[in-house]
């Protein structure tokens, strides 16, 4: 195989994961908050300003990212930890956090291989909109757009290969 | 997560007296030493001392040593769960986790039957 070859085998092979990202998202939101995400082809993603990020290492190398707005992730929060809405107050970082790292731990189990070979970073939170994001990634990113009682999310995961 | 876990525990139907939580092993081993307990929950991917680190010093640990620790973690690959395993973990809930699943893990281990 020429190296454009295995460049193409590369990238086809990462768009092959969309499905995986969205079974593993759907799975954490169904166990842990006992809702069903819909699928949904564009969104605004303006305003958001909540984004989890957890990273990977080892034989997969990128970072998983779970963006939405403060008011989805206090909501998650909210189902994650049986509270009322008006109760969360803090913890929609901690929640988001984990559904981030529990998206990207059952992402990578979900590969072949993958599971013993990519070690997860502790999730960071960054709060606001105003910020741009250069990770190492050299590859189109994946994502997936979802809709959680009707407020949008959005999952990414960009790789560095 | 821990309150996650709390509460997927108390949904599960046990009887909690008490809860204490901890954010990292340094934090739980400390807690040990000062608080008796029935179990011990713990997450492998902590910072400061992870859950495998924690596991090893817990025999030095007086009114610890023999407590049953169940691991909850989203490192659910073969090597992970033979060194929790391997170190004494009774159990290993992978994340995300329903409460049925937490109790079918915990129950035995509580009872003495693993």
């Amino acid at each position: 195989m020429t190296t454009s070859g295995r460049a193409l085998a590369t990238a086809n092979t990462h768009q092959n994961w969309i499905p995986l990202l969205e079974m593993s998202t759907r799975e954490v939101f169904e166990l842990m908050l006992s809702c069903q995400l819909a699928p949904v082809p564009g969104i605004d993603e303006s305003g958001m300003d909540v984004t989890s990020m957890v990273g990977l290492a080892g034989q997969l190398c990128g970072v998983i990212t779970v963006r939405c707005h403060e008011r989805t992730a206090i909501l998650m929060a909210s189902k994650m930890l049986g509270l009322p809405v008006e109760k969360v107050g803090p913890h929609f970082s901690d929640a988001i956090g984990e559904v981030c790292n529990m998206v990207a731990g059952n992402f990578k189990n979900k590969i072949a291989g993958l599971s013993d070979g990519c070690m997860l970073s502790p999730p960071s939170v960054i709060t606001g909109s105003n910020y741009s994001l250069r990770s190492l990634a050299d590859s189109p990113a994946l994502q997936v757009r979802m809709l959680f009682e009707n407020l949008p999310i959005v999952i990414t995961l960009q790789i560095h290969t | 997560m821990r309150k996650i876990v709390e509460r997927s525990l108390r949904q599960a139907g046990l009887d909690l007296s008490e809860v204490f939580q901890a954010g990292n092993g340094a934090e739980a081993l400390s807690t040990l030493k000062e608080s008796q307990v029935d179990l011990i929950l713990c997450d492998i991917n902590m910072p400061v001392m992870d859950g495998i680190q924690f596991i090893k010093q817990l025999p030095g640990i007086e009114g610890a040593k023999n407590v049953p620790v169940v691991m909850i973690t989203t490192e659910g690959s073969e090597a992970h769960v033979v060194e929790a395993l391997s170190c004494g973990a009774r159990g290993y809930i992978r994340k995300p986790f329903t409460p049925e699943q937490v109790k079918e893990h915990v129950v035995p281990v509580l009872a003495g039957k693993i």
